[in-house]
């Protein structure tokens, strides 16, 4: 019993302390982020800022624009996301449920484009988008994803295969066509895949940066991801504005996180999907 | 038997719905695929029509381009941090296992870095591996060691300061999925081995570990994919230096295409990094027969 009681100290300490080395540099961020900018240099250090100031966030928010940053975001990350679920849900209705010729190899051959390492295809989709003149627009950063992904249009054909298939005969009895299954049968059955796809589709979207980086240049077209990693140049690195900034961009999706962490943890522990 | 009822025109609403996917394919998956290809054996500079070089790029790649060898080894090394990062979990995730009160509290916290875009937290651990303020160095100087190392400026420091953030960020990720994989540890089985008086150690090499195989499988397969495309915390980190030691394959693609704008050079660069995941993909399924157990 003793030794029991003992074990279960050290597990709890070690687990403590592992808590400790990953909220610990938060802690630091969002300290720095309230202090004023002589007050970051001062010696010793404290983590409860004498004097809290907002005054990192005003420069963040007004100076590098982190709030037209945060639009341009929502305008790519809402569209792709939402025409990705819709897409890939009637693609995987129909690769689960209805039946067509080829379509084994049809959805073999789409799968087949999660083997491919998306920088082989980066260069000619660039040179691409150039050419008819979306470089420097939003619509190369949605279109492909609101077609719907293999990945998306897997997880959803994977999920329309757990409803019988009597549901759908039943649908076809009575005279249903499939649009009319698919809009009052299937998706509303497919709310928590839905769910599940759209949160991680969000993360993905709001913590993109390679995507925006090699195509949009204009700066007040920017994500709020560039425009965090400009803040290291605008501003000379000063670390207030740099830990206010990298506070504004995280916590959307922490709030996101610690809200749907059901739908998180769910969606990781089944599928392993990371976003 | 029962009469199947199935829609009238049933195919052709099929070829509809999954129209948008398969059209995506051919316009942003193969047809890119088959350019790249192409590209890769011209030299492009955007301004002036591809212009065709035979195997020059390739020649180029193997023999001549120091970088390539300097940035794939870089590469390799930010690997090892997975199996590391990896044993740190799993050893997370067995006392997790073992508590009962807290657990979701701690699984919560340990999973805030996963949700955190790489850019903002490449900006937070810059600022802590900063030699005059930085919270490290802080750490250091009051237990007395006053002239911090040079995290990121230091040519042979710079890789596994960086490897240190990797399983800092996946920790958590990786905590949820190995707690998932242990719930399916068979109780029985556990019991058992305790009753024949195996030790901790004996019941976790026999039982525990083999029955988590498929999914330690999993995080090493996606993990290796991940570590050789990645980029992101690298460029906003350090951009790849100093003197490119810190600098990713990726880095390197993303620098001669896209700064340089050497567009068929970076193709064959491009291919050679897909043949490379492909490759290690390839043989990390073909070592699973030697330790992955499948139930």
């Amino acid at each position: 019993m003793r030794q029991n009681a003992l074990s279960q100290v050290f597990r709890y300490g070690l687990l403590v302390i592992t808590a400790l080395v990953i909220l610990l540099p938060f802690a630091f961020m969002v300290s720095t982020s309230f202090k004023s900018h002589s007050e970051i240099y001062e010696v010793p250090f404290r983590w409860i800022p004498r004097r809290p100031t907002l005054g990192s966030y005003e420069k963040a928010l007004e100076q590098a624009n982190l709030l037209r940053g945060l639009f341009n975001t929502l305008s790519i990350a809402i569209p792709s996301t939402l025409g990705g679920l819709l897409t890939a849900s009637f693609a995987g209705f129909a690769f689960a449920k209805l039946r067509f010729p080829g379509r084994d190899q049809l959805f073999a051959l789409l799968m087949s484009t999660m083997m491919l390492p998306a920088i082989v295809t980066l260069i000619p989709q660039f040179l691409g988008f150039a050419r008819i003149g979306w470089v420097d627009t939003y619509w190369q950063l949605i279109v492909p994803g609101a077609m719907g992904t293999a990945l998306a249009t897997f997880m959803m054909r994977q999920y329309f295969k757990t409803i019988p298939d009597e549901v759908i005969e039943a649908a076809a009895l009575d005279g249903a066509n499939p649009l009319q299954t698919f809009a009052m049968i299937i998706l509303p059955l497919a709310k928590p895949a839905l769910v599940t796809l759209g949160v991680f589709g969000l993360k993905g979207a709001w913590n993109d940066y390679f995507g925006p980086l090699i195509y949009i240049a204009s700066p007040e077209k920017m994500t709020i991801q560039q425009m965090i990693a400009g803040t290291q140049n605008a501003y000379g690195g000063e670390p207030g504005v740099l830990m206010a900034g990298a506070t504004l961009a995280m916590l959307p999706l922490v709030v996101l996180f610690l809200f749907a962490q059901r739908v998180f943890v769910e969606g990781i522990s089944t599928t392993g999907l990371k976003g | 038997m029962t009469a199947v009822s199935r829609f009238p025109h049933e195919r052709w609403w099929a070829y509809l719905f999954a129209a948008p996917p398969i059209l995506g394919f051919l316009v942003f998956g193969l047809g890119p695929l088959i350019a790249s290809f192409v590209l890769s054996f011209t030299r492009y500079d955007v301004l002036t029509p591809p212009e065709p070089v035979g195997f020059e790029n390739y020649r180029r790649l193997f023999v001549e381009d120091f970088f390539i060898g300097k940035t794939l080894v870089n590469t390799a090394f930010y690997l090892l941090g997975l199996p590391l990062g990896m044993a740190v979990s799993l050893s997370i995730a067995l006392l997790l296992d073992r508590v009962t009160r807290f657990r979701g509290f701690f699984r919560t916290v340990y999973f805030v870095p996963a949700v955190c875009s790489a850019v903002a937290l490449g900006l937070l651990w810059k600022w802590i591996y900063r030699t005059d303020y930085g919270l490290l160095s802080m750490a250091l100087a009051a237990i007395g060691i006053e002239d911090s190392p040079a995290w990121l400026s230091e040519p042979s420091l710079v890789k596994p300061s960086l490897v240190l953030i990797g399983i800092w960020t996946n920790l958590g990720y990786e905590v949820v999925v190995l707690l998932a994989a242990l719930k399916t540890v068979p109780r029985q089985l556990l019991e058992a081995a305790e009753l024949d008086g195996a030790s901790g150690w004996q019941r976790f090499r026999h039982v525990t570990f083999p029955a988590i195989t498929p999914t330690l499988f999993f995080i090493s397969v996606t993990g290796t994919i991940a570590i050789l495309q990645s980029f992101d915390q690298v460029w906003v980190m350090t951009r790849g230096g100093p003197a490119f030691a810190s600098a990713t394959y990726m880095l390197y693609i993303y620098v001669t295409g896209f700064q340089y704008f050497r567009m068929g050079y970076a193709c064959a660069m491009a291919w050679l990094l897909g043949l490379v995941v492909l490759f290690v993909t390839w043989a990390q399924f073909r070592l699973a027969r030697f330790w992955v157990v499948e139930s």
